[in-house]
């Protein structure tokens, strides 16, 4: 068990409560002392040290820390880590097997979907919210699931390709 | 940025969470979607001493339509929750207008109608909603429950009518006389970002004819605007280019923009007076159609 107080401290300040929480993260329970103020990102990067999920902004403006609750997109940076306590998560560590990649990522490396790579999790994993939901998105109902998401490099045109590029191979794969 | 410190709690029921609002004598928010909360607390515009978090209550994420055609939404429905239903577009048009309109698809699986409604930002769009449709808060604290209109609930920007051990359970949308109608049109300047102009008109209809009619705005003055007396005259009338033209111009007027970043007062009174022709011209032709 990780314990994690503030930013990287050793223990918690004195007199500051903490709570152990167990999250589920990519499928694997963990259980993780945390300061109420501990926003889940700041969870996930710091004390987990899974650093995929990505914190762009401080505004809740740029969707790089997306990553799925319950099944469903959230930002991150947006939640405290408290309220993630008896949840399932699932961040961008959780999409390739040892040794497989997702549909998802195959379908980035492919189009080309990303240049820096700094939005692309974040990306992935609405991506993967919208394609559970819509196996067979149009552009459209891409760029517009995607629309909470900013990228500074690509022009976003790339991104819509890799995405659809994925929900083919799905198909076909269940098919 | 990290919040400052505060204290958590997360209630299982109703009763639990107003003991512990009224116990902390007014230093207690309440946290619900925590997509406006929690951007304050990051950046410390909010530093409250304990958060309740509402999240664990079970019960109260529901969309309800009654026989009598009143909509009531309860204080854990998510935004995308009113994108996605199957009944309000046929039960609340003006809602089902709006839900894709708020914010980004992201913030929308966790923000909800009734926290922004409390949350009473001038911009916020579902505040104008509601104040078009006529609407109603329910409020439940150590006393029980009290209802309060809309536009007695939104006391000024970001300020509302709860005491400090309220808490808002559900909205209300009181049944139409007759068909609920109407529509949502906001101007953004990309995806997530706030209104430029938003314009919400709701009209019930018996018949061709207009029994009720509403109207707010938002993100053109300090506060949401009630532009309610400014769609009075088309009250027993049918929708004609003419009046159509007069209640625009009247919404046009109650406006109160300022010029910024988004555009010039004048620009934003435009973009209004063109909601409100372009949503009562669609009504007027989709009437006319059904007669
Ligand atoms: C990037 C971004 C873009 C956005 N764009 C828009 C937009 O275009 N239009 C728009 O309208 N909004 C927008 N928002 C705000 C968003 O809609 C919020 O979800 C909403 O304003 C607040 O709802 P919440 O459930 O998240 O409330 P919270 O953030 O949890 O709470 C907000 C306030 O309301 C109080 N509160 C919440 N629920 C209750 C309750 N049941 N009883 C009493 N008090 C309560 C809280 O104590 C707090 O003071 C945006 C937010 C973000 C992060
Ligand atoms: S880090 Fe930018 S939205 Fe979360
Ligand atoms: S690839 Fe650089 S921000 Fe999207």
């Amino acid at each position: 068990m990780s314990s994690l107080y503030d930013e990287v401290a050793p223990a918690p300040a004195e007199g500051v409560p903490t709570r152990r929480i167990t999250v589920t993260v990519n499928g694997e329970p963990r259980t993780i002392d945390v300061e109420p103020r501990l926003l889940l990102a700041h969870m996930l990067r710091q004390g987990l040290k899974l650093t995929g999920t990505h914190s762009g902004c401080d505004t809740s403006n740029c969707g790089a820390c997306t990553i799925l609750f319950e099944g469903r997109p959230i930002k991150s940076c947006t939640m405290l880590a408290v309220q993630a306590d008896g949840h399932s998560i699932e961040t961008v560590e959780g999409l390739a097997t040892s040794s497989e990649l997702h549909p998802i990522q195959e379908g980035f490396k492919q189009e080309h979907g990303l240049q820096c790579g700094f939005c692309t999790p974040g990306m992935m994993m609405a991506s993967k919210a919208l394609l559970e939901k819509n196996p067979n998105p149009t552009e459209d109902e891409v760029r517009w699931a995607l629309s909470g998401n900013l990228c500074r490099c690509t022009g976003y045109q790339n991104i819509v390709k890799s995405v659809l590029w994925a929900a083919e191979k799905m198909r076909a794969e269940s098919n | 940025m990290y919040p400052s410190r505060f204290g958590y709690e997360s209630p299982k029921t109703v009763e639990e969470a107003i003991a512990i609002l009224d116990a902390s004598g007014g230093e207690a928010k309440i946290l619900a979607g925590g997509q406006s909360l929690v951007p304050m607390l990051k950046l410390r515009f909010a530093a409250p001493e304990m958060l309740v978090d509402i999240n664990n209550i079970d019960g109260l994420r529901y969309i309800n339509v009654e026989a009598d055609g009143t909509v009531r939404i309860g204080a854990l429905t998510r935004h995308e929750d009113l994108e996605y239903s199957d009944v309000l577009p046929t039960a609340s048009p003006v809602l089902a207008a709006a839900a894709h309109l708020v914010a980004d698809p992201i913030v929308r699986t966790r923000g909800t109608f009734v926290g922004s409604v409390c949350h009473a930002d001038p911009q916020g769009d579902w505040a104008a909603a509601m104040t078009a449709l006529g609407g109603h808060i329910v409020a439940q604290g150590p006393n029980g429950k009290r209802t309060i209109e809309v536009k007695d609930f939104v006391v000024g920007p970001f300020q509302n009518a709860l005491a400090y051990n309220e808490i808002a359970i559900e909205a209300v949308i009181p049944a139409p006389k007759g068909k609920s109608t109407g529509s949502y049109l906001k101007l953004e300047r990309r995806v997530g970002d706030f209104a430029t102009a938003s314009v919400a008109v709701s009209l019930d209809m018996v018949g061709d004819v207009v029994a009720r009619a509403g109207s707010a705005l938002a993100g053109v003055g300090g506060r949401t605007i009630d532009a309610t007396d400014a769609v009075a005259s088309l009250v027993g009338q049918k929708l004609t280019e003419e009046n159509i033209k007069t209640a625009a111009e009247a919404v046009a007027a109650a406006a109160e923009p300022r010029s910024d970043h988004r555009g010039t007062s004048d620009y934003k009174r435009q973009i209004v007076k063109t909601f409100v022709i372009r949503i009562l011209t669609g009504l007027a032709e989709s009437s006319q159609k059904a007669a």
